[in-house]
């Protein structure tokens, strides 16, 4: 039975009360909430908010900010941070990311819990640096070389930024992954208020400590049920070793040995895919009776309310709202059952390509019509044209 | 008549279940592995709070062969993750420990930053003059006009002067041997791992299946005679003038610069006390 650690957060990092603060600054607040007591970054628009509080509060928190010489640093400098025994996180945008993928990879390899903020922008390339995509959801899953599951968390307002951040944290414990909080411009730099509840109320889960002694202790021996080894940190006499190579149940290199590597990317994928049922994590709305159904995700759900507001007004088309928290590892189960009573499912996405809407074609497998809704970014959706999409599919 | 056997001393720092090691026969890392785990014997610190961090490449196996607290991180990235584990955990001593390519070049932006920062780490250099792992390309150490695969015809750059870039991005232990001069290595090590800040050892190691043999320069026997011949020691060189560019040139050896000022941290601390007062606990002291 794998053991989960479940307690309530350091009171220190909590600042408790009604705030007016922008998505940014929240993603901070929740990570510090989450006990997050070590970040590395580097400046990037339009991110750079999270770094500057992060730099201002964590001296008064009990914790270490480092501004590091670019984002291949950064991303490798807190997974340090997290082999020495602290929660750890970075924060970028656009070319940033794309500069972070090889440490992804590594956390992903070496199973460090830690959680990469992506706050997108427009791109390819220097793109629209201050303005809003979502066009990172398929690099954040597969941008990293090799085979690996991770899982995408994507927030909707600044309240959410504060909340699904510490989801962000725990699911990294529990799960020793790397996990990805995909945000945007729009919801970065949204002021709104935010509530931060006391810290009694904040659940943050403990990192796997082994209860095994050195000598006994295997870094990469999996827990049998939810396959997730258990750890250990520097300095506490284990002599552990840690490698991107792929590695045998004592860490070990054994990168010419076809089975351990088999099992090793098999274990390391399934650990996500067989436990993504209390991975899950989504928002319904008007969709026990509904003809079209939006999906979306982030900033396009919160705009889709617009467009389904309209539909209702002017046709009265019966339209629900199927949101996604976790957007990665995705509730097929529950995609299946809508889409056999809906006539259409319509995505909303800043991007064109499909990255979310190809992932629900795959699941819906033809049960009814797909309908990908992709706007290149810069800006968001006209909520006139989720409506025009709704008028279109209900015909 | 009986015979005692002894354990080699340095055997305890090794991870033997994992021997034979990858190196080849007449390679410089095993030569400088000896030295450092001789030097980790006589600097008292607690092994259990020694962690080495290597990148990739032939020296970049050497965190795997310790038997201490060991990463084995990307290419080039082993100072930033030293940095990151030192930083969480200030209890911890952090050496780093890899190759010329790995730290100069795909890693050479990590190393002037941290040394510009003066964090406290020890970051030990082998410098086989090549990418030995990938099969002998040219590296930002290779000597002038020598071949390697990637230049067949003769490396038309010049190669750094790691003392002295590591010096004047302010360190504050700088030295340089070879895998010649084992006595001194070793001690210069200890003193390495030993000195508050950023410390930097270059140790200059044959390489004879690829370096070498490519370059005509004879065998491991050849280039230790080579390193013997040339070398002048010279404490507290000026680091300008330990430049190899060339293969002829003299090999300046010796313990370069060893000054003291405040860590990272230490600084970290006093400007966070300073505008902060008590509001602010300070940081792994």
């Amino acid at each position: 039975m794998a053991e989960i650690k479940w307690t309530t957060a350091d009171p220190k990092g909590v600042l408790t009360g009604a705030h007016y603060i922008d998505g940014n600054h929240a993603a901070c607040e929740g990570a510090l909430a989450a006990g997050c007591r070590f970040a590395a970054g580097y400046p990037i628009t339009p991110s750079t908010e999270v770094v500057e509080r992060f730099a201002a509060r964590i001296p008064l928190v009990g914790g270490m900010f480092i501004q590091m010489e670019d984002e291949i640093a950064s991303s490798i400098c807190l997974q340090g941070a997290v082999w020495a025994g602290l929660k750890a996180m970075t924060v970028t945008s656009g070319p940033g990311f794309s500069l972070m993928m090889e440490h992804i990879g590594f956390a992903a390899m070496t199973e460090t819990p830690c959680v990469f903020v992506n706050v997108q922008r427009g791109g390819p390339s220097t793109g629209t640096p201050t303005l809003p995509a979502q066009g990172d959801m398929q690099q954040a899953r597969w941008g990293s070389h090799g085979d690996y599951e991770t899982i995408l968390i994507s927030p909707s307002s600044p309240q959410e930024c504060f909340e699904f951040i510490i989801d962000a944290f725990n699911l990294a414990e529990i799960y020793r992954v790397p996990v990805m909080f995909m945000m945007d411009e729009c919801v970065g730099h949204m002021t709104e208020k935010v509530v931060i509840p006391e810290p009694e109320k904040i659940k943050v889960v403990e990192r796997r400590w082994t209860d095994k002694k050195p000598g006994e202790y295997l870094p990469y021996q999996p827990d049998p049920e939810d396959l997730v080894p258990y750890m250990v940190k520097a300095g506490d006499g284990y002599r552990f070793h840690i490698t991107g190579l792929t590695h045998d149940e004592r860490g070990y290199p054994a990168a010419t040995d076809v089975e351990i590597h088999n099992n090793l990317v098999r274990r390391l994928c399934e650990k996500i895919t067989k436990n993504a049922h209390k991975i899950w994590k989504w928002e319904e709305k008007d969709t026990d009776d509904c003809d079209i159904l939006i999906l979306s995700y982030g900033i396009s759900a919160r705009v889709a309310l617009r467009g389904i507001e309209l539909a209702k007004e002017r046709k009265g088309i019966k339209v629900g709202l199927f949101r996604l928290i976790v957007v990665w590892p995705m509730p097929e189960q529950r995609i299946i059952e809508l889409a056999e009573k809906v006539k259409a499912i319509i995505v909303p996405e800043l991007n064109i390509r499909a990255q979310v809407a190809r992932e629900i074609e795959r699941i819906v497998k033809g049960r009814c019509p797909v309908i990908p809704l992709g706007h290149a970014g810069a800006g968001v959706h006209n909520p006139e044209d989720i409506y025009n999409a709704i008028v279109e599919a209900a015909k | 008549m009986s015979t005692t056997l002894r354990e080699n001393p340095v055997e305890q720092f090794l991870r033997t279940d994992r021997m034979p090691h990858i190196w080849c026969p007449g390679c410089g890392i095993g030569t400088s592995v000896n030295c450092f785990a001789r030097a980790v014997l006589e600097c008292g610190i607690d092994l259990d709070k020694l962690c080495i961090v290597s990148g990739i490449g032939c020296t970049g196996r050497v965190a795997g062969y310790l038997r201490l607290d060991s990463f084995h991180t990307t290419h080039g990235r082993a100072i930033p993750f030293a940095t990151g584990l030192k930083l969480a955990n200030p209890d911890l001593h952090v050496v780093v420990y890899s190759g010329d390519g790995d730290l100069a070049a795909i890693g050479g932006n990590h190393l002037i930053h941290a040394a510009r920062r003066n964090i406290d780490i020890t970051v030990i250099c082998v410098n086989n003059f090549n990418y030995g792992m990938t099969g002998g390309q040219v590296a930002p150490t290779t000597h002038h006009e020598k071949v390697a695969t990637t230049t067949p015809y003769g490396d038309p750059e010049y190669p750094f002067n790691l003392p002295d870039l590591a010096a004047s991005c302010g360190a504050v232990f700088v030295a340089r041997w070879t895998t010649y001069h084992v006595v001194q290595l070793t001690k210069t090590l200890v003193k390495a791992l030993n000195k508050k800040g950023f410390s930097f050892v270059e140790i200059l190691a044959p390489c004879p299946t690829l370096y070498l043999r490519r370059n005509k320069l004879g065998t491991s026997v050849d280039l230790m005679k080579y390193f013997k011949e040339k070398s002048v020691i010279k404490h507290g060189a000026n680091t300008k003038e330990v430049g190899l560019e060339t293969y002829d040139k003299e090999i300046i050896v010796g313990e370069f610069v060893d000054i003291d000022k405040p860590d990272y941290l230490d600084n970290y601390n006093e400007i966070m006390k300073k505008r902060l007062g008590d509001k602010f606990q300070p940081w792994g002291r």
